[in-house]
């Protein structure tokens, strides 16, 4: 075989080798192609597998960990969630509506893999600043495409977040999480088991849309990606919906041994890693495979990564049955193969093998890179950088109105309105809280869901900004009164050949696992996107955790806004001169630079819990992280929630810029009832927290003083104006 | 009273709707599959939200052929009582049962958010447990709620008393800012002239618990039940 042919399709000349090596002769065409996808970034993980070997993994509620199609947390009385999340970056960034839209098929597919009733959906989005025309087509492509898919399959998108900084521009970033409800006894696990059983395909068509689609993820963007385009697939959300009803029916009846679903790399890579798995082998026909075009070649059947696809292998004698019920459904449900006992993958077409490969070659014996890590030089520079010579800002109240309108705090409203959170009648808290909250019918108790992250922090630290995403994301299902149980992480990088990006990639997760390990949080799967570059250039480190909590009695749940007149405001954490990588530094300085806020991670853990024991109590009226920009926009998304306002009086040595808005982290700020007051005090005494009573909450302006001298007053009118107008107002020019 | 939801491929309002009838005001509900011909045996069809077929070429436009519709159609034309929420609507208007179309909303975008509705009429089986004038909170979440009626339609869906409810202000003003989707006449739900088959873009199965902000929704369902117990009926 020519060496173009291979290197074409991603595979360097060693793995090429390696291939000869493990078969004993030289791969055929198709079997090259099988090769490269599953040894693909996007299907291998060669370049993170030993580093994601960090993350804790296990806790008694973990009924699934990484390795399936999505993770298990038990939430007692015999359910359970299930949940995961994965980029469409790639896709998106060269068909924005397609590329987004088949991100959440594609996640959605994951989670009714493993027999769960689908319910809702998050999403995490990063893009250039809108000011550029690119930017705005992309973000609102991207949001029209979530939608699309999302609204038809009657899945509320919950909750999620958009930031946007120009390391994204040529890169945006689109994470999707989807999370599922299942009863304990139906869940089903992506395993081949059973040799002589048979394998079934169930939903759409095979066509020639996104062959190589794995392959694409797995290289840099640059001007020549447009070509991909052929390359991104196109979703059907209307034929996914018939699909969820028709292999939950199955589930239902107890049909199947295992299931999964047929993303990257199609068939090749659903019907190996059952295989694997379970230690059996397989043989698939491809003439059997239900086409959508003419002539297709077996290569192209075996990679096509045509969406709304299902493998299914059903249990000995109930393929009649599924296909009985797809058919209800409107599903096509072919037999194209069988379980057998020799651990090969053998592709025919017809009577003759195209393909005869080990199943664990494919899966397991990927090669690994350890890749030489080196400290990025831009970090010596950055985080030196003197931040104790600031112009102080003579209005603060400017500064605070410029902050709200800032893209990265304003209201994403915009984006959240176009998505239907509210279908299935669960959704008890939607997006624009800490964290969206579900009701699970019939049991009293609700799930609580976040995705997080911060690229700015882990561009100037990736082991405090990996620390700092799991602690942010628990810190917001506490401030709703939940209990964090576990995380699902998506880890967006760069080129991981290139040390630096080894570098951040292996400190972030180092940070992360930490505060998994404190927090109680083990990571159940998750996503790692690489070769996030656009000309070389490397988008901002991205680590994004999507976590699970549980409440334990639905009435005892918290949100953001302010509800009652001359509540207590108590600040529960300590506000430390910490403006490094602060959106204050940015949005006012014009600065990315300093080093990111600390973490303790034990002063986390007993914030978080202090915060849930008042909310359980029912201490509490209101609770609020704070994050980007500080006290006082926390102050200020608490006010415009409720629309209510406060009197507020701080008394510090700090400067007031940075009192205001360092965005120091294991802070909450909480509204208690006088009567509460001195209680919740006591909880964080208990605790040796520093906790303060900062004013009470009053009128309809949010007036600040320091050391006895205002620094702003506020009407709620002035800020909810810059907040909520800001977003629609860039995207409408 | 019995009530059967019908189920259309795509349907997604079809379990929120199920539950508010059975769980939530405890009455009988089954699900009817839209591939049967047969709805005898019910008192009120719901024709729940959703993307019925997708909502490809038009949103309603495929169901309105199903198996079930024939028998939905002589249901309603011999006075039983049918509900169709958002794509329900769609399809009840793509069935030649209420007049009118619907376009794309005026801004081209999907639209998520809770909208106050006045009350025009509550001398219906579906609305009399609200005042006449009445604001109620229900949330919208539709791309095709733009509803529109030719001039003549509308004098007669005025005249006839037809609209049921109008996008208001909280205060109950009818203005174009409380137009979340540029429907003619800020209009969010009509009724036929009979009175037995009602038409509304808002979904009131989405505020029937205030666990989830809102009970307006749940006055709706009550007031059918209410009206069916009183021995109240319309047609042949």
């Amino acid at each position: 075989m020519e060496p173009e042919v291979y290197r074409q399709m991603g595979l360097t000349d060693e793995e090429f080798e390696r291939i000869k090596e493990i078969l004993g002769r030289e791969p055929n065409y198709v079997e090259v192609g099988m090769f490269a996808v599953m040894w693909s970034e996007h299907c291998g993980y060669k370049h993170s597998r030993p580093v994601l070997k960090l993350f804790p993994t296990k806790a008694p509620w973990v009924l699934q960990g990484p390795g399936e199609n999505a993770g298990i947390i038990d939430i007692g009385d015999g359910q359970a969630v299930v949940f995961k999340i994965e980029s469409h970056n790639h896709p998106s960034a060269i068909e924005p509506f397609q590329g987004a839209a088949t991100g959440v098929g594609g996640i959605v597919r994951d989670i009714f893999a493993m027999g769960a009733r689908p319910i809702a959906v998050l999403d995490s989005l990063r893009f250039g600043p809108l000011d550029d025309p690119r930017t705005r087509y992309l973000m609102g492509g991207v949001v029209a495409g979530i939608a699309f898919y999302g609204n038809c399959l009657g899945l509320p998108t919950v909750a999620g977040e958009v930031y946007f900084d120009p390391s994204y521009t040529g890169n945006p970033l689109v994470n999707a999480m989807a999370v599922g409800l299942i009863e304990q006894k139906d869940i089903r696990r992506g395993r081949a088991a059973g040799v002589g059983n048979a394998v079934m395909l169930v939903g759409a068509r095979t066509g020639r849309d996104g062959i190589h689609g794995a392959t694409f993820a797995s290289e840099e963007l640059s001007e020549a990606s447009e070509e991909r385009r052929p390359s991104v697939q196109v979703g059907d959300p209307f034929r996914e919906k018939l699909l969820i009803e028709a292999c939950l029916d199955i589930i239902k009846e107890d049909l199947i041994i295992g299931m999964q679903d047929m993303g990257a790399a199609g068939i090749t890579s659903s019907s190996c890693e059952m295989a694997a798995r379970a230690g059996t082998g397989m043989e698939i026909d491809v003439a059997l495979v239900p086409r959508r075009e003419e002539g297709m070649t077996p290569y192209e059947v075996m990679l096509s990564e045509s969406q709304e696809r299902m493998l299914l292998v059903p249990k000995k004698g109930a393929e009649a049955r599924v296909q009985a019920i797809c058919r209800r459904w409107g599903l096509e449900a072919v037999v194209i193969g069988r379980v057998t006992d020799d651990g090969i993958m053998r592709i025919k077409e017809g009577g003759r093998v195209v393909a005869e490969v080990p199943a664990r070659a494919l899966t397991d014996q990927c090669p690994v890179y350890e890749v030489e890590r080196r400290r990025p030089a831009y970090l010596d520079k950055l985080q030196h950088v003197d931040l104790s010579h600031l112009p102080e800002p003579g209005d603060y109240g400017e500064v605070l109105l410029k902050l709200l309108a800032a893209p990265n705090i304003a209201s994403k409203e915009w984006v959240y309105r176009q998505y239907d959170y509210m279908v299935r009648t669960d959704t008890v808290a939607g997006p624009g809280g800490d964290a969206a909250v579900l009701r699970i019918k019939g049991t009293g108790k609700g799930l609580a869901l976040t995705v997080d992250g911060n690229g700015r922090y882990c561009y100037l630290d990736p082991e405090t900004g990996g620390a700092i995403a799991v602690a942010e994301a628990a810190r917001n299902l506490s401030c709703v009164g939940a209990r964090p149980l576990g995380l699902t992480d998506c880890l967006n990088f760069g080129n991981p050949e290139k040390p630096e990006v080894a570098w951040q990639f292996y400190q972030a997760v180092t940070g992360m696992s930490r505060a998994c390990e404190a927090l109680q949080t083990p990571v159940t799967g998750g996503n790692v996107s690489f070769y996030n570059e656009t000309e070389g250039e490397a988008i901002y480190p991205t680590p994004v955790v999507g976590m699970v909590g549980l409440i334990t009695d639905i009435e005892k749940r918290c949100a953001l806004a302010w509800r009652r007149e001359d509540d207590v405001l108590i600040l529960l954490g300590e506000t430390c001169p910490e403006i490094g990588g602060s959106e204050y530094l940015a949005v006012v300085h014009g600065l990315v630079a300093g080093r990111p806020p600390g973490l303790n991670l034990e002063r986390e853990a007993a914030v978080q819990e202090v915060v849930r024991q008042a909310i359980a109590a029912g201490l509490v009226t209101a609770a609020h992280d704070c994050a980007e920009g500080g006290l006082a926009v926390a102050l200020a998304e608490s006010a415009l929630a409720g629309g209510l306002g406060a009197v507020v009086e701080l008394a510090s040595s700090l400067r007031p810029d940075y009192l205001l808005f360092s965005e120091s982290q294991s802070r909450v700020l909480l509204a208690v009832p006088p009567a509460a007051r001195d209680r919740v005090l006591a909880m964080a005494r208990e605790k040796g927290l520093p906790a303060a009573v900062i004013g009470r909450t009053a009128g309809r302006a949010l007036a600040v003083r320091v050391n006895g001298r205002t620094v702003f007053n506020l009407s709620l009118g002035e800020m909810e104006k810059q907040w909520r107008e800001s977003i629609p107002a860039l995207m409408a020019r | 009273m019995k009530f059967g939801v019908i189920v259309f491929p795509g349907s997604n309002c079809d379990q929120d709707v199920y539950h508010v009838l059975g769980a939530v005001l405890g009455q009988p509900v089954d699900y009817l599959w839209h591939g049967d011909t047969d709805v005898a045996g019910y008192d009120c069809l719901v024709l729940p939200g959703g993307f019925s077929y997708g909502d490809y070429l038009r949103a309603g436009a495929i169901a309105r052929f199903a198996p079930i519709m024939p028998a939905v159609i002589d249901f309603a034309r011999s006075g039983g009582l049918v509900l169709g929420i958002c794509n329900g609507f769609q399809i009840l208007l793509e069935a030649g049962l209420l007049p009118g179309a619907m376009r794309r909303n005026d801004c081209l975008q999907f639209r998520c958010q809770w909208t106050y509705l006045r009350v025009e009429n509550n001398a219906t089986p579906f609305t009399n447990r609200f005042r006449e004038g009445q604001v109620i909170r229900i949330p919208i979440a539709h791309g095709e709620g733009n509803y529109y009626a030719d001039a003549a339609t509308l004098a007669e869906l005025e005249a006839n008393r037809q609209i049921i409810f109008r996008y208001c202000a909280p205060d109950g003003e009818v203005t174009p800012a409380a137009n979340p989707n540029g429907s003619v006449g800020n209009i969010a739900g009509i009724i036929n002239r009979e009175g037995n088959i009602l038409g509304m873009m808002p979904h009131p199965e989405r505020c029937a618990e205030s666990l989830l902000g809102g009970t307006d929704g749940r006055e709706l369902f009550a007031s059918i039940v209410d009206w069916w117990q009183r021995g109240e009926r319309l047609g042949a």
